[in-house]
């Protein structure tokens, strides 16, 4: 009688690889990142991604934006600044100030270095076409590597993907 | 061609990457490389020289942006040569254990 082994190394996985789409529909700083963090780990760990960049999202792809991207304290109750005094003037400047600064200091790319890494990566870029004619964008506007394509097209990409909203 | 019962005299972890580090040798790396599909090459040796010497000084293996940064490797390389996974992969082959950072 013989008992079927496992091989211990190199097991055989079914090639399958698993993909992931995000959407990226916030142009401020703080929500810029979650999506582009799990977008390079997702990456670092073999797993495909399409980035889908839509209204505010187009931010973030956008060449006179993407450097400008800042966070606000109003409305905001994890940075704990009162409304009376994260509406002063300058206070949403040295919000992102500090934000930018603390993003340094863990040794994270600036946006547009994220972009440019995820892109090497084989991560697409892809650009809301609607979005795009409402903010009045041509493909001059964003920066390098994106590709504009409609909601349907996104429908076909994102197809047995797993999709996460941001 | 490394006959694979090299990998047998040392020990691996439940992820599959070297328990000591210091195990490490070269015909290891090229046992762990043929167990992923990658024949290493002189640029993978780059990588995986420079994950070795941060790794002796933090004892974390570095970020891709960090190989990307302090080698002439491109983040394009980099995804060339460890296909599917680099930060995992090259970590592997370098013996190192498995990466804990985000970026």
């Amino acid at each position: 009688m013989t008992t079927p082994t496992l091989e211990a190394t190199s097991p055989v996985i079914e090639e399958k690889t698993r993909k992931l789409c995000i959407i990226c529909s916030k142009g401020s700083l703080d929500m810029a990142y979650p999506p582009l963090i799990l977008a390079n780990a997702a990456r670092m760990s073999g797993i495909e991604v399409d980035l889908f960049f839509t209204f505010w999202g187009l931010d973030m792809i956008n060449n006179k934006k993407v450097d400008k991207l800042s966070v606000t304290p109003l409305g905001n109750p994890s940075m704990g600044i009162p409304p009376a005094i994260g509406a002063a003037p300058g206070m949403g400047i040295f919000a992102s100030h500090m934000m930018k600064k603390q993003i340094e200091d863990l040794d994270f790319p600036e946006v547009r270095e994220f972009l440019e890494i995820l892109s090497d990566s084989g991560a697409k870029l892809y650009a809301c076409k609607m979005s795009m004619d409402m903010m009045k964008l041509t493909d001059d506007d964003l920066v390098e590597g994106c590709e504009v394509i409609g909601a349907m097209e996104f429908m076909d990409y994102s197809e047995g993907a797993q999709v996460l909203f941001v | 061609m490394t006959s694979p019962n090299i990998l047998e005299n040392v020990t691996f972890d439940s992820d599959g990457f070297l328990e000591d580090y210091l195990d490490w040798t070269p015909d290891i790396a090229e046992g762990i490389a043929a167990e992923e599909g990658i024949v290493l090459t002189d640029r993978h040796y780059i990588v995986i020289n420079y994950a070795r010497k941060i790794f002796a000084e933090t004892g974390d293996a570095p970020t891709m942006r960090g190989i990307t940064k302090n080698t002439d490797v491109s983040t394009k390389e980099l995804y060339a040569l460890f296909p599917k996974g680099p930060a995992k992969k090259a970590a592997r082959i370098a013996g190192l254990k498995k990466p804990t950072g985000c970026i």
